[in-house]
């Protein structure tokens, strides 16, 4: 059995403690008094109050929401069905270029992808806004939807289409019955993935973005640029809470999950 | 012979289920299936055996329909296959890692063909329940495939492609993940199911003890050709090549020179100043031509004193012995460095046995004991 | 077929309208030349005017905004300063992440999935809120110049908000767990009794780790390198956030040019250039991760 050396021990607990403690201290001086981040000044709530009473940011949270939703869908099918032709398309015409494009925006700075789109955008559509930072998005984020699924699909057993087929299926069929509900949680967590990143994204959407959307990013970054702001810490507490949780419940089912699977095996082969 | 033995394949008025004419499967520069010409007939238990790569699972795939001929024809019940996709074809596989859709339970996943059939609900029910029957799974129907064991999630398989009750039945090394015990108790069960639904069988195997047990025909297949079909008697006492000889069981393969004798067989002169090895043959050889005598071990004797009157004897020293409880395996050298295989039973205690290491004994055997191959 | 057609068309147009050719526009603006910084910008394919409208179009077509980058020292400056903050930080970010990735390789078995999850956690996290949060731990006043004042190690706050060393901090942070996991991976696969091995045949422990561990976990260190340094050289709000004034970077002077000076072909230009830059470090780590899939 092995055990943490002090070695180990040290460098883990410093290397979470650096990675950690910066949003600890967040947090905890989300629930300060004063309005000077740095200075302690006793224990309140009155940010998450005022947080509650901004508009304009809770309207920028209405409008991410709505953008992250409706591009981590788009993004969700576009990349299933690439990893899809990636995985099971065989050869066609232009492969090597299609899988440079589901790589390329994976290493691609913001910066460019932003610019590059704005410039298609600007003389397409007479106004942009929340409908051109969702195409955005979802073009980003489906190739890395795509890189997850196409992991899975990867160590899929290929006889089990084939049995499908052989059952009787059609290929959409073998496809709705079979292939989708066993790599769902990989579709699943590429659309998690999707939209986090969407809710996450300041440069793309702000070099995408219109007059009348504006993200929550954006807000928080007009807000900061100018300094510390301890609604800011509100939120972020806010945001950080929420993502913990669902990463904890995520990680327990599927803990769980394969827990039971184990012991189920075990039962099978005693 | 009598008219209740099972062999459609020596009558001529019989019409066979699955025919192969003239079909080529190429995969680029490669050739997986050369010019094959074969037929199957309806209730046939058909095994194709050979070493991987040589083609049998491509035969296999053709027929279910994941693979197309590169030239040839398939005819099932004599409909050309070629325009026919697999979803429509009245086959159904077996794959050997099973297929079984983890996400079902064992009941859905025998359920999962009859659904796509449009099967009334009552009708299905009562056929998946005949299939769990038929293969004693009937109380574990609600269980997922990774809750039962290896031997059952193969019997799942088994009862999930019977249940549309197929034409052709096709398994793809059915048995492979089994051991070795529950792989000899599950050939006879296959066989049992084979007879009582009556639906024909075609079995892909490496394993030539599979084989034989199973099939009323055996095909041996080596680089995308059949070298020999036959039933698994024919096949092992009667097989038409050094190859067939040798993948089916234990062989000993001597080379030599055939000469005609006056009776329907031939010596085969095998080595210098020893007495030829003679032989009964149907095969026509020439005069010197090379020959191959293909001699089970089990078929030779072994005796310290030279027998009375045996056609085949030769004089050798036990070079090893291989003792393996019911029998034992002696390496014998023959005057000239040839080593041959002689089996024994052992009917006698270990401590009684009568040969050792570096005794001389002699081998003997009949006319009839040996084949001799051209090739 | 048909079903396969559309199965491939669906994402290939999407990916080429979106994704190829607006960087095809990119090229293009960048060697247009700017008119009053509004579309459309000179020249223009005249498409009645057929192939002389194309040949008109081509030699309109000119190499002035790059001309203006080389001219400007602000530009190349910016570029090499990228180079330098992104390569010290990738450097930094594998000194903090590989006792780390090891630390968690040589765990206990039944911790190593909750260490997993530790690590990825933050990825989930907003990226903007994680640099914000160094705000306030290095500003003058902040926590850090307080706690160090606090344990009388220094008198005067140091300034570090606002300088390269912020930028590294926050760079290495934010790309921490690109570094650990593939080093983790590789790591985590190496036999233990290689290291047996080793001491065995009379290789002190360090010398072990020297002479086995760390070459065989060369593809992850490898692999993590460039998922920092690829993203680092482009980033724009960690020195925007971080870093002061004098932090040059090119993420942060192409976004200036397009929001503050809307100069849009000088823009496009410099993407380009930085585009450029990125190819070969992005070819090698394809190369790397080809290399690691054919090793498997």
């Amino acid at each position: 059995m092995k055990r943490f050396t002090w070695f180990n021990a040290t460098s883990l607990t410093l290397g979470f403690a650096f990675l950690y403690l910066p949003m600890i201290i967040l947090v905890i001086y989300s629930f300060n008094a004063s309005k000077l981040v740095t200075v302690w000044a006793g224990f309140s709530t009155k940010w998450y109050g005022e947080l509650m009473r901004n508009d304009q940011m809770l309207d920028a949270a209405w409008v991410t929401i709505k953008v992250a939703v409706a591009s981590s869908t788009l993004a969700t099918i576009l990349g299933t069905m690439a990893a899809y032709v990636m995985v099971r398309g065989g050869r066609f015409m232009g492969r090597t270029l299609f899988s440079g494009m589901i790589f390329a925006p994976l290493v691609m700075p913001e910066v460019i992808t932003g610019l590059s789109l704005f410039l298609l955008f600007k003389p397409i559509f007479t106004q942009m806004g929340a409908h051109t930072i969702i195409l955005a998005h979802a073009t980003f984020a489906m190739c890395y939807v795509s890189v997850v699924v196409s992991s899975r699909l990867v160590s899929f057993d290929k006889s089990l289409e084939e049995a499908a087929l052989d059952l009787g299926c059609t290929p959409f069929e073998s496809f709705r019955l079979v292939t989708l509900p066993i790599i769902a949680p990989a579709v699943i967590s590429g659309w998690l993935l999707a939209f986090t990143l969407s809710l996450d994204d300041l440069v793309i959407a702000n070099f995408t973005t219109g007059p009348d959307a504006t993200t929550l990013p954006m807000k928080i970054w007009s807000a900061v640029r100018l300094g510390v702001n301890p609604q800011i810490n509100a939120l972020s507490t806010l945001m950080i809470g929420v993502v913990t949780i669902g990463v904890i419940i995520a990680s327990i089912s599927t803990k769980r999950a394969a827990l039971r699977q184990k012991a189920d095996e075990q039962a099978a082969a005693g | 012979m009598t008219l209740d033995v099972f062999a459609p394949w020596e009558d001529p008025t019989e019409k066979p289920l699955i025919q192969f004419k003239g079909v080529t499967k190429r995969y680029g520069s490669f050739t997986a299936i050369d010019n094959l010409t074969q037929d199957i007939y309806a209730r046939e238990f058909f095994a194709l055996l050979g070493p991987s790569g040589c083609g049998k699972t491509t035969m296999m795939r053709m027929l279910a329909g994941f693979e197309t001929p590169t030239e040839g024809q398939i005819l099932i019940a004599g409909q050309d296959m070629a325009a026919v996709p697999p979803n429509e074809r009245a086959v159904n596989m077996m794959f050997q890692s099973y297929a079984l859709f983890p996400h079902l339970s064992i009941w859905d996943n025998i359920a999962f063909g009859l659904r796509r059939m449009k099967m009334p609900k009552a009708q299905i029910e009562e056929r998946v329940e005949d299939m769990l029957r038929l293969t004693r799974m009937t109380q574990f129907s609600r269980r997922k495939p990774h809750q039962v064991s290896g031997g059952q999630r193969q019997r799942v398989a088994l009862a999930r492609s019977l249940a549309r009750a197929p034409k052709l039945l096709l398994l793809d090394e059915p048995l492979g993940a089994l051991d070795k015990k529950l792989r000899e108790e599950t050939q006879f069960e296959l066989m049992d199911i084979q007879e009582k639904t009556g639906t024909t069988f075609v079995i892909v195997t490496h394993d030539q003890e599979e084989a034989m047990t199973v099939a009323s025909r055996v095909a041996v297949m080596d680089h995308g050709k059949i070298i020999q079909v036959s039933t698994p008697p024919k096949i092992y006492e009667e097989p038409n090549s050094v190859y067939v000889a040798d993948f089916i069981g234990d062989v000993n393969i001597i080379e030599g020179a055939a000469h005609k004798t006056s009776d329907d067989g031939y010596d085969i002169k095998w080595a210098e100043g020893q007495e030829p090895i003679h032989a009964k043959t149907t095969a026509v050889l020439n005069e010197g031509q090379k020959a191959f005598v293909a001699l089970r071990p089990e078929k030779i004797s072994i005796a310290e004193e030279k027998p009375e009157g045996a056609v085949n004897a030769v004089k050798g020293k036990i070079i090893d012995i291989g003792y393996l409880g019911n029998i034992s395996t002696y390496h014998v050298e023959l005057p000239g460095g040839v080593m041959v295989k002689a089996q024994a039973t052992n009917t006698r205690r270990l401590s009684r046995r009568n040969f050792s290491w570096e005794d001389e004994v002699w081998l003997s055997w009949t006319l009839t004991a040996a084949s001799v191959l051209e090739r | 077929m048909m079903r396969r057609l559309f199965l491939i068309s669906v994402p290939y147009l999407w990916l080429l309208a979106l994704f190829l050719i607006p960087f095809v526009i990119v090229l293009k603006i960048a060697l247009s030349d700017t008119a009053l910084s509004i579309p459309p910008y000179t020249p223009q394919i005249d498409i009645s005017a057929g192939w002389e409208g194309l040949k008109g179009f081509f030699a309109a077509l000119d190499m002035e905004n790059f001309v203006w980058l080389t001219e400007d020292d602000l530009y190349w400056k910016a570029y090499v300063s990228s180079l330098k903050i992104a390569t010290i930080s990738t450097l930094l970010a594998l000194l903090v992440g590989y006792p780390i990735a090891y630390g968690m390789a040589q765990a206990p078995q039944e911790w190593r999935a909750t260490l997993m999850m530790l690590i990825i956690l933050p990825f989930w996290t907003s990226f903007l809120i994680r640099v914000y949060a160094w705000m306030g731990i290095l500003s003058q006043e902040g926590l850090l110049n307080q706690l160090l004042m606090g344990l009388g190690l220094i008198s005067d706050p140091l300034i570090i908000l606002n300088t390269n060393t912020a930028v590294y901090i926050g760079i290495v942070y934010t790309y921490l767990p690109f570094m650990i996991l593939p080093i983790y991976s590789a790591l985590e696969k190496l036999d233990a009794s290689l290291l047996e091995a080793a001491e065995d045949l009379g290789c002190s422990r360090f010398k072990a780790f020297w002479l086995v561990t760390i070459p065989l976990s060369k593809g992850g260190i490898i692999a993590g390198s460039f998922l920092v340094f690829i993203p680092a050289i482009g980033e724009f709000v960690i020195p925007s956030l971080l870093g002061g004034s004098s932090t040059l970077m090119i993420g942060k002077v192409l976004w200036e040019e397009f929001f503050s000076n809307r100069d849009w072909p000088v823009a496009a230009a410099v993407a380009v250039v930085l585009l450029l830059i990125l190819i070969i470090p992005i070819i090698l780590f394809q190369r790397n991760e080809q290399k690691q899939r054919e090793a498997e």
